[in-house]
């Protein structure tokens, strides 16, 4: 018996390893390593916060799978590669887990840029693949556009444009009937994912009641937001409506240093890292953000039992991607099982029936004629997402009604416009 | 109002470039040295700010010096580990050894990048002021922070220029950057010289890097971006002259600043390398280069 070491090189020199049958022995019983055994290859940003949860997540959903017998006998097996963030990399590690590695399917990425580059292989190579955290629009829309060439893609996380809505869904709510607000700024990073959400914000935010004032769109690499807060204080808004995920700390300090009168709400990808108020300095109290799951939130039963199981296991809460990507080992598992097989063709049917309730709600898939195919689908008794605020160094969910724990409260340079 | 607003940020950006190149163009006068694993250094500094406070739990000060001192460390550890056996080996020729120093330092700070975004992520990280609040100047609302970064600056590089102008060792070191081989003839010891160098050096860029952790929040992505404008605010200025690259770093922070309030802030950083390559055209040796 080998002894094992845990750290992320392990897991990857475990795939390389396992690939060429060496037979090394993992946590699991002896006959686990049956010869045919459902390889799920993970790429993933190891470095970044919401990327690191990605394998941990997986990892941990193919044990609890495993332990309890497998699929149908089969074990699930986890690969993992570091993309280091970078589309390139992530191509090299897609080709080299499907024909090298001989992976089943691939879970893989939170950036949209990358998914987006993933995509063309996944039909080149026939290889389904899912996303748990990119966003863009365009992931799901050109498996409509050309089905046969695309179905191999599966959008596991929300789209941009569902995320503007969820967005709108609560602003409507917390916002202009709570706070009687009537005007917004949008501020957004310049990215793939934020094109589509800022024409869904544009489209939405005045059907609620927020008549949008300017609209900042800023490049990701931007470190001095004065000039950005400064032009968003001279318009005069009520709030200032977000659409950032490459940025979040430095924006949410320099905020709270400059004391701009505004709050934030909406998308704040980094917000969601259970390590964002330390990583501020807890200038992030009072920021309002989307999620699909938080700590301690029971949007399904098994939320909260993940969240303190993966915090338990790797000493940290996961992030968005964490949540999703446990739950796709699990209905992959499923589909695997519905299937009786690993061919492609049929696990791409499989997965398209799916109807999974898993951690951020019930997973299912839009079809062929949505012009969102394959990609997970919005709305109440689905998924909704959530928003949440730093209150006090904690994340707390405010929205929707029945998962919220507190009311909306803000740091005391807020001034919160009542009319 | 908004000229007023440009004014007060240009002025702290700026300070914040200009401590930030002093140390850099200090060590090419002195020992003909482009170091470019400063921004690892300054990113290094910051990081280490940050980690004293949130981890260990040291007040603002004792973490910001426990920066300065990473970075004082870290300089040391370039001289001694990079630049030193580079510049003593006997199998590199001369004529190439600026090249090896330049690959070497540049290697070096893609190593202690990788090594922060191994043990700290890459997510961004922002060090507790040392300051609070908000003053109201003529209208505008500007962060006490902003403004006692501006002020450490002008102390530090003021220092600076008592401690070279009017000691004997900031003599000696001038001395140094005139020329090498009548510094030695003098009977002074030039490595001396260099450990002196590259310890000023160290403190410069850990405060420039604690500061930067304090006014922006730094991630290991600034590293490269760190490296490259204090490269180019150098080389503006002219390389190795310190008055240079202080005119420099006020002519990139205003233009920056002016081109994020008045264009975008999308483009906030064109138009500074486009006077750097005009400027390369009309007066290669930058501003007041000697070289």
């Amino acid at each position: 018996m080998k002894k094992i070491p845990q750290s992320p090189v392990f897991w990857s020199l475990h795939g390389l390893l396992a690939a060429t049958a060496l037979g090394l022995v993992t946590m699991a019983s002896p006959q686990a390593r049956a010869a045919d055994s459902i390889k799920i290859g993970v790429i993933a940003e190891a470095q970044a916060i919401a990327g690191a949860s990605i394998p941990q997540a997986a990892q941990m959903a193919a044990d609890e799978i495993n332990a309890k017998g497998g699929v149908d006998g089969r074990k699930i097996e986890i690969v993992t590669y570091d993309n280091h963030s970078s589309s390139a990399d992530s191509v090299r590690a897609f080709q080299r887990a499907v024909n090298e590695d001989k992976v089943n399917i691939v879970i893989a990425s939170y950036i949209s840029e990358v998914v987006l580059a993933l995509e063309p292989w996944a039909s080149r190579l026939k290889t389904p693949f899912i996303t748990p955290g990119a966003a863009s629009n365009e992931i799901s829309k050109s498996v409509h556009a050309d089905y046969e060439k695309n179905k191999y893609t599966f959008h596991g996380y929300l789209t941009s444009a569902a995320l503007a809505q969820s967005v709108c869904d609560a602003a409507k709510e917390l916002l202009v009937e709570q706070k009687h607000m009537s005007s917004a700024v949008i501020m957004s990073e310049d990215a793939a994912w934020t094109k589509p959400l800022d024409v869904g914000y544009e489209e939405c935010l005045p059907k609620v009641g927020l008549k949008v004032l300017d609209h900042i769109r800023f490049s990701p690499d931007t470190t001095d937001f004065t000039p950005i807060f400064n032009k968003i204080e001279a318009a005069k808004p009520d709030v200032i409506i977000t659409g950032i995920s490459h940025v979040g700390v430095q924006p949410t300090v320099q905020w709270k240093n400059q004391q701009v009168p505004i709050p934030m709400f909406g998308i704040s990808s980094q917000a969601t890292n259970s390590t964002f108020g330390k990583d501020t300095n807890e200038a992030a109290n009072g920021v309002i953000y989307q999620g699909v799951s938080g700590t301690g939130v029971a949007v399904t039963p098994k939320s909260v039992p993940f969240a303190e199981g993966f915090n338990k296991r790797f000493g940290n809460y996961p992030s968005y991607a964490g949540y999703t990507a446990y739950d796709e080992v699990y209905y992959i598992a499923d589909a695997v099982k519905r299937a009786g097989s690993t061919d492609a063709d049929k696990l791409i049917d499989a997965l398209e029936k799916t109807d999974w309730e898993g951690t951020i709600g019930r997973v299912q898939f839009y079809g062929k004629d949505d012009p969102f195919t394959h990609s997970i689908k919005y709305g109440k008794g689905l998924i909704t997402g959530l928003m949440l605020q730093w209150q006090d160094g904690q994340q707390v969910a405010v929205w929707p009604k029945e998962v919220a724990k507190a009311q909306l409260k803000f740091p005391s340079f807020i001034k919160v416009t009542s009319k | 109002m908004l000229a007023l607003q440009i004014l007060i940020d240009g002025f702290a950006v700026s300070a914040l470039y200009a401590l930030g190149a002093t140390g850099f163009t200090l060590i090419f006068g002195v020992s003909g040295v482009l170091n470019l694993s400063h921004g690892a250094i300054m990113v290094l500094a910051a990081v280490a700010a940050w980690a004293a406070a949130s981890m260990l739990h040291t007040d603002t000060y004792t973490g910001a010096l426990i920066g300065v001192a990473f970075a004082l460390i870290a300089a040391f550890a370039t001289y001694f580990a990079v630049v030193q056996p580079i510049q003593k080996s006997k199998r590199i020729p001369n004529e190439e050894k600026e090249i090896f120093v330049l690959t070497g330092t540049l290697l070096w700070g893609i190593m202690i990048q990788e090594l922060i975004a191994y043990f700290f992520t890459n997510n961004a990280k922002t060090v507790l002021p040392i300051v609070e609040g908000v003053v109201d100047i003529f209208g505008v609302r500007t962060p006490r922070n902003e403004i006692f970064t501006a002020i450490v600056c002008w102390l530090v590089i003021g220092l600076l220029w008592f401690l070279v102008n009017r000691t004997r060792t900031g003599k000696a070191v001038l001395a140094a950057s005139m020329n090498p081989r009548g510094v030695t003839l003098l009977g002074l010891e030039l490595n001396n010289i260099y450990l002196v160098v590259w310890a000023i050096y160290g403190v410069l860029a850990g405060i420039a890097g604690v500061l930067l952790g304090m006014f922006l929040g730094v991630s290991s992505y600034s590293v490269g971006p760190l490296t490259a404008s204090a490269f180019s605010i150098v080389v503006l200025g002219g390389l190795g002259s310190v008055s240079g690259s202080l005119i420099a770093a006020f002519v990139v922070g205003y233009l920056e600043t002016v081109t994020a309030y008045l264009i975008s802030p999308a483009y906030r950083t064109i138009p500074a390398l486009l006077l750097l390559v005009f400027v390369m055209y009309i007066r290669p040796q930058g501003l007041l280069g000697r070289r």
